[in-house]
């Protein structure tokens, strides 16, 4: 991959891989923190994720376009300086549009720098492709990510709040599991959905085995 | 709230721990908690960075706020982050290679370990001083090691237990840090 020669044409798997196949918080297990911290409701995970996809198509893109002249011992600083200064950005748009989110989302929107979703896809990809690919690529990335908080912030808000975008949507009868928006539910949703994740690979892998097993009988 | 050296220290170790509690430096909680040692000496390693960085951070925040240029705030942190770690690196190969061998890619990846940024920008939103930013380093660092001790003497063991095969890896691991993460629960009030 690192030759140049070797660039990516641009096909609907570049941006479905890192929705589902590179999926960066249930297959690549980056990002964590956000994906815990965050999603103690559906709409701190979706404004947190769409923060990140920001973050994520806008620095690559400049890495993308930058990438033949950074030179190789300094790029992880270079990409880190990048990535720092979008941040920023978002940081004070987020504090313009709406005070309340600024406050729930905390220091985690500052903490997108340190995100490894956003460095990972920085080396891995935007530094060795051409702007088009990096850009749609990056955005696949970034609503996986999205995707991924929004599945374990709705959990948790249905199940710790009995609601979901702040709507009551349970019965009145229903008692909270007011564990689900502290932080040990983080863990327990995430690590549900990744033992889901992985029954389902199992389930799949056996099926395909039980196929070539009766194929090779007939 | 109080804010005697005790209260920040233990407020940053257990009650408020960085790892299961605010969820920062989840990455290497995950990664490298498998063997009790490895553990402890990333925990020291982290503990190391996060001292150096926090004083730094201070100076840092100084100097940006004499200038009136807070925005690039965020950008220094992490240059200064990124170079400590730089300097830990260089120790660690030069005192212990076997050590740099077992910490691997996880030591260049303390740079983007969000306890460490996370610590140096609540340091300045609460506005500590000097030694009180030294302080909640420290109990930063001893909360961090904690919990990753924790989990890799947990791991240990259940190396030897049954386990359904679906739930191995990073599912389990989790589940486990939710449960310590219920039991640091219990602090709360302490300080």
């Amino acid at each position: 991959m690192n030759r140049p020669d070797q660039y990516e044409q641009v096909t609907p798997d570049t941006f479905l891989r890192g929705l589902w196949e590179e999926n960066p918080v249930f297959v690549m297990l980056l990002g964590m923190c956000p994906a815990l911290a965050v999603t103690n409701s559906a709409i701190n995970a979706v404004s947190m994720g769409l923060a990140t996809t920001f973050v994520l198509v806008m620095s690559s893109s400049l890495i993308s376009i930058f990438r033949s002249f950074i030179p190789k011992q300094v790029r992880i600083v270079a990409y880190i300086v990048i990535i720092a200064t979008f941040v920023t950005i978002v940081d004070y748009l987020i504090q313009a549009i709406s005070l309340n989110l600024y406050n729930s989302l905390g220091a985690f929107i500052q903490l997108i720098v340190a995100n490894c979703v956003i460095l990972g896809r920085a080396e891995s990809y935007a530094s060795r492709q051409k702007l088009g690919t990096t850009v749609v690529n990056s955005f696949g990335s970034g609503l996986g990510f999205t995707m991924a908080l929004l599945s374990m912030g709705a959990v948790r808000e249905i199940l710790g709040a009995g609601a979901l975008f702040g709507v009551n949507i349970m019965p009145a009868g229903f008692e909270p599991w007011v564990v689900m928006v502290l932080p040990p539910g983080g863990f327990f949703v995430l690590g549900c959905w990744l033992i889901l994740f992985a029954w389902n690979k199992k389930r799949k892998e056996q099926a395909l085995l039980n196929n070539a097993v009766k194929g090779g009988a007939a | 709230m109080d804010d005697s050296l005790f209260t920040i220290f233990m407020n940053a170790a257990v009650v408020s721990n960085f790892v299961l509690a605010m969820f920062l430096g989840i990455c290497p909680f995950l990664g490298v908690s498998n063997k009790v040692d490895t553990s402890i000496n990333m925990g020291m390693a982290t503990t190391f960075v996060m001292v150096v960085s926090s004083a730094a951070a201070f100076a840092i925040n100084a100097i940006l706020g004499a200038l009136g240029i807070e925005f690039l705030r965020l950008i220094c942190y992490i240059a200064v982050i990124a170079s400590s770690v730089q300097l830990v690196e260089m120790v660690v190969k030069k005192f212990s290679p076997a050590l740099f061998q077992a910490l691997g890619i996880f030591l260049p990846l303390i740079t983007t370990n969000c306890a460490i940024l996370g610590l140096t920008l609540f340091q300045t939103s609460r506005e500590y001083n000097f030694i009180q930013s030294i302080v909640f380093a420290l109990g930063a660092g001893a909360g961090f090691t904690l919990a990753l001790l924790l989990m890799a003497g947990i791991r240990e063991k259940l190396e030897l237990a049954k386990t359904p095969d679906i739930a191995q890896g990073a599912g389990m691991t989790l589940m486990i840090g939710g449960v310590l993460s219920l039991a640091f629960m219990g602090f709360a009030g302490l300080a």
